[in-house]
């Protein structure tokens, strides 16, 4: 290899650019240290200090966002940053910061170890920000590995409980047939795209953009069409999509409570922000069969979450079906992202308001859980507005942002939703959409019956007691709803960034 | 015509009510939340008789008064907080505050069980009704009815009487049905109409440069008048009214049946029918059958076979909205016309038959009316507001309803004779369930249970906390009775334009 071979591989290795991944690599291996380096009486300060640490760094970036500017592609062609990658990546540190701080209440009741949890919770963030920012089928790979196999330890962490276990061995096994379906689908686009005999072939097949370029020159392609089918199989599964959602609820019910909030938020984002990546550019000329397609689970996700979540009775299966079905109202707005700018700015703000939203509620469940994480009921929330009201608010507020009731931050990502899918002239699956939102509300308020209307029975009496909010805590779930109630009011600079 | 949002009447009477509500939610203590709440029930009645004093000489702005605009992040969608009054909100806008007033007074004077949430709640929900008819843009007017209706359903659901629970449910799973289907109406006339802005004026110039084709608004108009009719309780989608009325705590009721519900035929009137003049043609046929059948001659004969008061009171709104549809379903100026003054005076009426209803409830322990009689005895106040609420909801000479209903019956003699003459009928209903009840109430022997109470615990009359929101329901009622030119002026003025296009 010679030596100009190397100087531009230098000139585009800009690792600057990669400062708050590096930052997070770097926290996880600085905690591990810090554990073999703390007397004993001092490790328990760990994860205030990872929470601590990525909270500055949270500011950092705030203060770095550079607000909506051409993209920037680094690292020969690997990663491409974005202002929506800046967002996101502020997105992935917010969720990793309260699964820290619900991690503090869920493993307080656990023997599991203490520092590990926090450190592959950090791994996960970083890689799920170069995940979003990948630009190149290897980039997303290896990045969407390192998420997965962050998870495969996460979900089945309190490993003395037969469900979690179950759910880790779940997990590992879809997780697998996931990434194979993917990997399968890359290899097909990638050994296609290189073919000498098709116009506009290319040996960096596997990059976006001369990939895009093969596509479009090559609409009808049979293997591209099969294998452009299995990487949006692969990501379906991510993202708990019909008819790739079936392990949604057994996962959910057993990894412990933070986990189950990762996963569902930050994890489902992940898959959502390739995934309209891909639709939007790359697949572009596959729309005679990305846009049915996906269509089709739209509405199908749709149904089958509302109306698997009807009969639900311990909570982390109903928040896992009902998650299933916002991945419906998600996908509907990358069906029309194809033919209307308004979709995309539409999923990044029901992404946030979810994130506000779930995070709300998986702390109030993290209060509520016994020692046995996997079995919580929503008979245990009997009597929770009157015996604690911060908690009840806190819980009304989240469950009504995810019902998309105004003035909450939910209604207004649907809102966007639906004028983005009108617009795109998707008819049909508004009205399925909008049938998911009339069956929703029956179980959200079940949930809610059950805090308000229902009288408690006193603590021990065949539910958990429930732990005491401590003040991080009454700080962070106080500032989630808040911030949806102001989120659905006043939209501000966040709303003049997604619709510009 | 822009002015500081700080000093707008309009935005001072959506503000009030919610900072006060925001700071008892942060945890005002009990005494100070009292004292703050009266003022959060004031400041709207006191802008909402600002604004309709100055109506008639505030300048305008394509017939909006008081017009403003507060940009909350979304203009990008054409989206912004507009506020503005024209003739047909203003009614509507001064109705909310002075039920607001009445309901919150008698909120504040009730014996509620965690009486500051209550107040809380209360006070949102008077919020987002002002803010519902102040709101010239279309999301927002959409957003203020949701944000009054959340509190309905834990209001229902905590401090409500029999069935609380599954009248809660009842109540949420259909008014967010109604409420879905009319956002997904709006939602079509907004992108279909490409307008830039999402406001009722930029809505009207674009639709009246272009309209759209005839099926087109036929569909969106269906869509817009089953999502408000289930909104509005039109018959067979009524069914979670009396019995969400039934549970209700009463101050709840008052602002929900006097006019949350108007929601959906002030959307009707206000959007509906001049943005989509030839979608509402087709419909109105049906429309009209089933106000006339099924609000006014079912739903009436079922109010007369109702035993129990709160109960009936809450049927008879149900079938006094047949009326409205009726003149909705006109698609006239004078029909419309006849709907807001109606809207107003039933508001009021509903209003103070809800407030009396629970005042009798706590005298006599029940709301059976086989069991009780003989009240007006040692309540003669109340029998007398009892009587006048009963009068101005059966449409007497007098009071406000009487202009309403007489003006439907004009626009729908010309609309349709036959189906006239059944409506008249309704009246008839009214003075039959209406009348009885009175009697059952106030008059005759005492039953043997409403002795064994009064034995116990012997009635007052009206206290104060009781009957200063009574009085002022009643003199608005009277008040337009006698003189409609104070707000018919206003609704004439704004439905002159609409006139043209239909006729």
């Amino acid at each position: 290899m010679d030596l100009s071979a190397l100087q531009q591989i230098a000139a585009g290795n800009t690792w600057g650019a990669l400062w708050p991944e590096l930052a997070l690599g770097c926290l996880a291996l600085g905690l591990l240290l810090l554990e073999i380096v703390l007397p004993k009486g001092a490790q328990a300060r760990i994860p205030a200090i990872a929470i601590v640490a990525q909270l500055v760094l949270l500011g950092l970036l705030a203060a770095a966002f550079g607000g909506r500017g051409p993209d920037r592609v680094i690292f020969n062609g690997l990663l491409r940053q974005s202002s929506a990658g800046e967002v996101m990546r502020i997105f992935f540190l917010v969720a990793s910061i309260f699964a820290c701080l619900l991690a503090r209440v869920t493993l307080a009741r656990q023997a599991s170890p203490r520092v590990e949890f926090y450190v592959i919770v950090l791994v996960v963030a970083a890689a799920l920000m170069l995940l979003v920012q990948s630009n190149h089928f290897l980039m997303l790979f290896v990045a969407l590995e390192t998420v997965t196999v962050g998870f495969y330890i996460l979900v089945s962490y309190t490993r003395a409980s037969a469900l979690t276990l179950e759910a880790g061995l779940k997990y590992l096994i879809m997780g697998a047939l996931s990434s194979a379906l993917l990997l399968f689908g890359i290899a097909l686009l990638y050994g296609v795209a290189g073919n000498p005999y098709l116009p506009a072939h290319t040996a960096e097949s596997l990059r976006y953009e001369p990939l895009a370029r093969f596509l479009a020159a090559n609409p009808h392609n049979f293997l591209a069409s099969v294998g452009i089918a299995l990487v949006i199989s692969g990501l379906a599964f991510k993202i708990g999509a019909f008819p790739f959602q079936i392990w949604i609820p057994d996962v959910y019910q057993g990894a412990p409570t933070p986990v189950t909030a990762l996963l569902a938020v930050a994890s489902k984002a992940a898959g959502f922000v390739v995934l309209l990546g891909l639709v939007r550019f790359v697949f572009a000329p596959y729309a005679w069969l990305v846009v049915p397609a996906l269509g089709f689970m739209a509405g199908a996700t749709i149904i089958f979450g509302n109306l698997a979540a009807l009969t639900q009775h311990n909570v982390k299966r109903l928040i896992g079906l009902s998650g299933v079905s916002h991945a419906g109202f998600l996908l509907l707005g990358v069906v029309a992202a194809g033919r209307t700018p308004l979709a995309t700015g539409a999923i990044y703000f029901y992404l946030f308001a979810y994130l506000l939203a779930s995070f709300a509620v998986f702390g109030v469940m993290a209060h509520l859980a016994g020692a046995n994480d996997a079995d919580q009921e929503l008979a245990d929330y009997a009597g929770l507005a009157r015996e604690n009201p911060f908690l009840g608010a806190v819980l009304a507020v989240g469950l009504g942002s995810l019902a998309g009731i105004p003035p909450l931050a939910g209604f207004v990502g649907k809102f966007l939703i639906f004028v983005a899918a009108f617009q795109a002239g998707l008819h049909g699956l508004l009205a399925v959409a909008a049938a998911g939102v009339v069956v929703s509300i029956y179980y959200y308020f079940g949930w809610i019956r059950a805090a308000f209307f229902a009288s408690g029975d006193g603590p021990g009496e065949g539910r958990p007691a429930r732990t005491p909010v401590g003040w991080a805590m009454t700080v962070a779930l106080g500032g989630l709803a808040l911030a949806s109630v102001l989120l659905g009011f006043y939209q501000g600079p966040f709303g003049h960034w997604l619709v510009w | 015509m822009m002015s500081p949002p700080c000093l707008n009447p309009l935005f001072v009477a959506i503000a009030a009510p919610l900072a006060v509500a925001l700071a008892i939610a942060l945890g005002l203590p009990k005494r100070w939340s009292v004292r703050l709440a009266y003022a959060g029930f004031t400041v709207p009645l006191l802008a909402a008789l600002h604004v309709w004093w100055h109506f008639a000489g505030a300048a305008k702005d394509h017939g909006y008064a008081f017009l403003t605009q507060y940009s909350t992040g979304l203009d990008g969608l054409g989206i912004a907080l507009e506020l503005g009054v024209n003739g047909i909100a203003m009614p509507l806008f001064v109705l909310a505050a002075l039920v607001g007033f009445a309901a919150g007074l008698y909120a504040i004077r009730s014996e509620a069980e965690r009486l500051k949430i209550y107040l809380m709640l209360l006070l949102v929900m008077l919020g987002g009704l002002m803010g519902v008819f102040a709101s010239v843009d279309v999301f927002f007017f959409y957003f203020f009815h949701e944000l009054a209706l959340i509190p309905t359903f834990i209001m229902v659901g905590v401090w409500g009487g029999r069935d609380r629970v599954y009248a809660a449910m009842n109540l949420t799973i259909y008014l967010t049905l109604g409420a879905m289907l009319s956002l997904l109406g709006l939602i079509a006339i907004y992108v279909k109409s490409g307008a830039r802005h999402f406001d009722m004026i930029a809505l009207r110039e674009a639709l009246a440069a272009q309209p759209l084709g005839a099926t087109v608004q036929t569909h969106i108009f269906g869509l817009l008048l089953f999502g408000f009719g289930i909104l509005v309780a039109l018959w067979p989608f009524h069914t979670w009214a009396p019995l969400g009325y039934g549970a209700a705590p009463s101050s709840t009721a008052m602002l929900h049946a006097g006019v949350l519900k108007k929601f959906g035929l002030y959307g009707l009137i206000q959007i509906a029918l001049p943005l989509l003049p030839a979608g509402a043609a087709p419909w109105s046929h049906l429309l009209a059958g089933l106000a006339v059948f099924g609000n006014l001659l079912v739903v009436g004969l079922i109010t007369i076979a109702q035993r129990d008061l709160k109960q009936m009171i809450g049927y008879s709104s149900v079938m006094h909205m047949g009326y409205a549809f009726l003149g909705i379903a006109c698609g006239t100026a004078l029909g419309s016309g006849g709907v807001v003054l109606l809207m107003v005076g039933h508001g009021l009426s509903v209003a103070l038959l809800f407030l009396l209803a629970t005042s009798v409830n706590h005298r006599t322990q029940s709301f059976a009316l086989d069991e009780m009689g003989g009240l007006a005895r040692s309540a003669p106040v109340l029998a007398a507001l009892f009587v006048a609420a009963t009068f101005a909801s059966i449409g007497l000479p007098g009071f406000a309803n009487f202009w309403g209903e007489l003006t439907i019956f004009v626009a729908s003699w010309r609309f349709s004779p036959g189906l006239t003459a059944v409506a008249v009928l309704g009246v008839v209903l009214s003075a039959v369930y209406g009348l009885r009840a009175a009697a059952r109430v106030f008059f005759g022997p005492p039953s043997e249970a409403f002795a064994r109470v009064a034995a116990k615990t012997p009635p007052t009359d009206l206290r104060w906390g009781e009957r200063l929101p009574a009085l002022v329901l009643l003199a608005a009622l009277l008040f337009i009775g006698f003189w409609p030119r104070s707000i018919t002026r206003a609704i004439d003025a704004a439905l002159a334009p609409s006139a043209q296009h239909s006729e």
